[in-house]
């Protein structure tokens, strides 16, 4: 019965979908205020049937009810609550299903909370959103269905694929969801104000928090993955630059770069056309991250379905959504009228360069992630591109772009000083050139990568502190000024210094665990000891454990560092109920130096096992710079200028109503 | 008049900044697919014409039934890696995969060592044991085992004549 | 015009994209539409030993004069279980012998498995290793062949039999050849 009534839901939004992307669109070009009207209407109503069917579709896991085919092959009833729920994303049709959602809740706000938003815009930006939501859910009802029953019923279900009963991993796709649902809102403006044919401060501003919180969330949302893979895949990596991670990190570079460039549009009028490209772009990507994903045309380890229909579907969304927006950027945006001027060498002049260089970074990955593909298609010699590939084409693109982090923020808007700029970075330089030679001196091998690496991050740090500095005047006045200034200073430039913190630590984390990572294998029997570096480990030996729906083989070891007792390290292997693979459990000891990290294999013999040791340094640098960025964005999108409800001090531009 | 001819200049340093920029980039892309892009090889491909020493290829197949041993101390692992027709001796260091299996389809990633064997530095087993590596189906059908009884002879191939294929 | 000529930059490279893509996706790549070369051949020559050692064996000699349905499975395969029901019916509704060949499966899981979930099954081979999988030519499992009376394959399926299937193509095929 639940069932039935969310899939009754979902036929529902569906029709109303429809009603949303053609009413309010006509109702704007001919000034029909009811229809215009009925976007916020649907909106609200889209949300509550897609919610109802969500919460269906979960209440039918919670239930373990296993005559839905879908619960039947990704629940069991002994899993653990927060999987069972967890389950309900875990899986094509159903992570369609959030993916709706989110983008029926952002509907909802902007129809809730953009009263200040001209009518027409917003019937416009709720009419393109109501098409998304249209062409989504018609895949979702043709092709996958999330409610389809199973008849007899089993007793039993198949069980969440293990690797993906991990705290980490539930909350990775609803973050990266909202990322690239997020970017759908601000593409929906994006072609709202093509067809307005007018972009200004105004529209940067209420586009502003979208991006914001599509990037927050995409931030974390890689983060988060990134970290799954790191601690449960056992093989210690945290990025393998794989087809589905450049899915994800491709609509980041875009929308890092349209959220600076948005700064340009908001405070100088300028860069019009091009921010109102990346919007478009952004959701390009997400939207082709979707099809990498889910139409079997790549392969990795975190496709969901192979279906070539699901892949035709989508690529047809791909094709109309793109298609149509570029068709009316060719055709609109030689009329936007051109912004301010500025002088190469300014605030807009480095964020030109910024964006320029993230551009051409998401280009190699881009290339790097579809040539495979393509030569595949074209019968060619099969190929991959993987870590050594990004070394030489995206690095050395984002080297630059980190040193020109620094200098950027000092420069004014319109004209800058450079020398100047410079000048007052030089303690940073100095520094970070020290820390360079400090670490050439005290690696073991002679490569300057690592080095001017970790001085990058250093430089990147120290730059964004001195801004700082400079901004709350700080040893320039008294205190008392100091505290006034820091207090005052916008959130939005706080959430700037912290995001450039952040990755200015993250770049230190990826430099040391990248250059200086030890792997050791060793056979073990219980009694063993082996020491690398500074480390010894003695293996004690092996016990059984046993989970709520696992089975495991827990190894001990004990750390020593400098022969003193340092931490005791239980890495195992689970056997799940159902699924047959046994899956690692890597056991991982943190400090701010770096993890040691540890796994056992299979058994090698009667009594031996196969272990691996790794040294991980910095890793941890890595989450923390990655959270401080999300943070950062967290910060700015708390700014009161952006906050969605506050009346705009800005006039309003465009006329309202008819 | 002064207004646009601003423009225009600053118009020529966005021009001039994008397209070197490019340049640099299309330049690293074209070396890094000159160097660093890894090829694919079935072991009949390998049979044909050896990678050289030290270049990093994939290598796809089947683990040959039988073939997976363990030598010196244990931790390294020797298989076979076969498309029925040609195989290549494996080598290996480290953990296997979870789903590592005899009569599986596999892709690794090595090199060949200058004492002529194939040593991996990784092997690559999708967490799906319904899924066959796209590649290795590739090399099978290259090989001619999926287009067996094509051109109309009857397929007599049993199991203990796949296998014991040099 | 030299101006909006390069605003149509994007949608140009958008229909690179697209065409490759689609290409992409073409039936022809796809492995398990791969249209079987086995069909309209006989089907290969193999021999396994069988999950009941009573039965004695399956080989292609089992499948001689008259219409039949191999079908490949294992313990560990989630769509099997669903079409699982499908091949009891199938065996009943249309009066053939069904096959099964339970593809790189240990033998106590299979044993298990159709402990659990019942026989509709005439034999079980036990194909270990995978090689009379790879005679066939199949991509993964749940398979089903469909066999006319002299052992030529006339039909293969690559992915899990549904009702709708079952009625509409696999019925009236198994009629029409008995």
């Amino acid at each position: 019965m639940i069932a039935e009534i969310g899939h009754y839901a979902l036929v529902l939004a569906f029709a109303l979908a429809l009603a949303q992307s053609v009413l309010p669109m006509v109702g704007a070009a001919k000034g029909i205020r009811p229809w215009m009207a009925f976007a916020r209407t649907a909106a609200l109503a889209q949300l509550v049937f897609v919610g109802l069917s969500f919460l269906a579709l979960v209440a039918c896991f919670v239930r373990s009810d296993f005559s839905v085919l879908l619960v039947y092959e990704h629940s069991h009833s002994q899993q653990p609550l927060i999987y069972k729920i967890a389950a309900t994303w875990g899986n094509h049709e159903g992570s369609l299903l959030l993916w709706v959602l989110i983008l029926a809740f952002f509907g909802a706000l902007v129809a809730l909370f953009g009263e200040n938003l001209p009518p027409r815009l917003k019937a416009r930006a709720l009419s393109v959103q109501g098409m998304i939501g249209f062409a989504f859910l018609a895949f979702m009802l043709f092709t996958s269905n999330p409610f389809l029953r199973l008849n007899p019923a089993p007793l039993e279900g198949q069980e969440l694929n293990p690797l993906l009963q991990d705290p980490g991993l539930a909350m990775h796709p609803p973050m990266l969801y909202l990322g690239y649902v997020g970017f759908s809102m601000t593409f929906s403006f994006a072609v709202a104000a093509l067809i307005e044919g007018r972009v200004n401060a105004a529209w940067a501003r209420w586009v502003r928090p979208w991006t914001l919180l599509a990037w927050t969330t995409l931030t974390a949302g890689i983060v988060l993955g990134s970290h799954w893979a790191y601690y449960e895949l056992g093989w210690g990596g945290w990025w393998s630059w794989d087809p589905v991670e450049n899915a994800s990190f491709m609509p980041w570079l875009v929308g890092t770069a349209l959220l600076h460039c948005e700064t340009v549009v908001e405070k100088r009028d300028a860069l019009k056309v091009w921010t109102i490209l990346l919007a478009i772009i952004a959701f390009g990507f997400s939207l082709v991250g979707t099809f990498l994903v889910r139409s079997g045309i790549i392969t990795s380890v975190h496709t969901f379905a192979q279906d070539p229909a699901r892949g035709l579907f989508i690529l047809a969304i791909f094709i109309v959504a793109l298609g149509a927006s570029f068709g009316l950027f060719a055709w609109r945006a030689p009329t936007l009228n051109a912004g301010g001027l500025f002088a190469p060498i300014s605030r807009e002049g480095a964020l030109v360069l910024n964006n320029l260089l993230l551009a051409v970074g998401t280009g190699t990955v881009f290339v790097g992630t579809i040539t495979p593909m393509v030569f595949s298609i074209l019968g060619l010699n099969p190929i991959s591109a993987g870590a050594p590939y990004y070394g030489w084409t995206f690095v050395p693109l984002m080297a630059p772009m980190v040193l020109l982090m620094a200098i950027g923020p000092l420069l004014g808007w319109k004209r800058g000083d450079l020398p100047g700029a410079l000048q007052r970075l030089s303690a940073a330089g100095i520094i970070a050139l020290v820390v360079a030679g400090y670490v050439l001196h005290r690696q073991s091998g002679t490569s300057i990568w690592a080095p001017l690496g970790i001085a990058l991050g250093v430089w990147l740090a120290l730059g964004t502190i001195i801004e700082w500095i400079e901004r709350v005047k700080l040893f320039r006045a008294r205190p008392r000024e100091n505290w006034n200034r820091a207090r005052h200073l916008p959130r939005a430039a706080y959430g700037m210094t912290l995001a450039h913190l952040g990755l200015a630590i993250a770049v230190i984390g990826m430099t040391g665990s990248t250059a200086w990572r030890v792997e050791s294998v060793q056979v073990m029997k219980p009694g063993d000891s082996i020491t690398i570096g500074r480390y010894a480990y003695h293996f004690d030996g092996v016990l059984p454990a046993r989970g709520p729906n696992y089975l495991a083989e827990r190894a001990s070891f004990t750390v020593t560092k400098d022969g003193k007792p340092y931490t005791i390290l239980y890495p195992e292997r689970r056997q799940y109920e159902v699924q047959e693979s046994p899956t690692t459990e890597a056991a991982i000891h943190s400090s701010i130096a770096g993890d040691i990290y540890a796994v056992i294999g299979d058994r090698a013999g009667p009594d031996t096992w196969t272990v691996r040791i790794y040294h991980q340094p910095l890793v941890p640098w890595l989450w923390v710079g990655g959270a401080l960025m999300a943070l950062g964005g967290l910060t700015s999108l708390s700014d009161r200028r952006y906050r969605i409800g506050v009346p705009n001090r800005l006039p309003v531009v465009q006329a309202t109503g008819a | 008049m002064k207004q646009r001819m601003k423009r225009k200049t600053l118009r020529l340093y966005m021009l001039v900044a994008s397209l070197c920029l490019l340049g640099v980039a299309v330049g690293l892309t074209l070396y890094a697919f000159q160097s660093r892009i890894v090829f694919f090889f079935s072991p009949s491909d390998i049979a044909k014409e050896r990678p050289a020493t030290g270049q990093v290829v994939r290598l796809g197949g089947l683990v040959e039934a039988g073939s997976v041993t363990k030598t010196g101390d244990g931790a390294t692992i020797v298989f076979n890696v076969t498309d029925l027709k040609n195989t290549v001796a494996v080598s290996y260091r480290g953990v296997l995969p979870d789903l590592f299996r005899e009569g599986q389809g596999v892709v690794v990633e090595g090199a060949y060592e200058s004492d002529g064997t194939f040593s991996a530095s990784e092997v690559l087993a999708k967490h799906d044991e319904k899924y066959m590596p796209p590649e290795v189906a590739e090399a099978l059908k290259k090989s001619g085992r999926w287009q067996e009884g094509e051109n109309g002879t009857p397929v007599s191939t049993t199991p203990a004549a796949a296998s014991s294929n040099p | 015009m030299k101006k909006r000529l390069l605003y149509l930059l994007p949608i140009v490279l958008l229909g690179l994209f697209a065409a490759i893509a689609w290409i992409g996706l073409s039936p022809s790549r796809d492995p398990s539409a791969l249209p079987s070369a086995l069909i309209g051949k006989p089907v290969p020559s193999f021999k396994l030993t069988t999950l009941d050692p009573a039965s004695g064996g399956l080989s292609q000699q089992d499948f001689a004069g008259k219409v039949t349905v191999v079908n490949f499975f294992a313990s560990w395969c989630v769509p099997c279980k669903a079409e699982h029901p499908l091949l009891f019916q199938l065996g009943k509704d249309y009066n053939v012998p069904v096959y099964g060949i339970a593809f790189q499966d240990q033998t106590a899981d299979t044993a298990r498995y159709i402990q659990e979930m019942g026989s509709p099954y005439t034999k079980i081979g036990l194909d270990q290793n995978g090689r009379t999988a790879i005679d066939f030519g199949i991509t993964g499992v749940p398979e089903t062949f469909i066999l006319d009376k002299n052992g030529i394959v006339r039909y293969r399926l690559a992915m899990p039999i549904d009702a709708d299937r079952l009625a509409g193509e696999i019925g009236p095929l198994l009629k029409s050849l008995q």
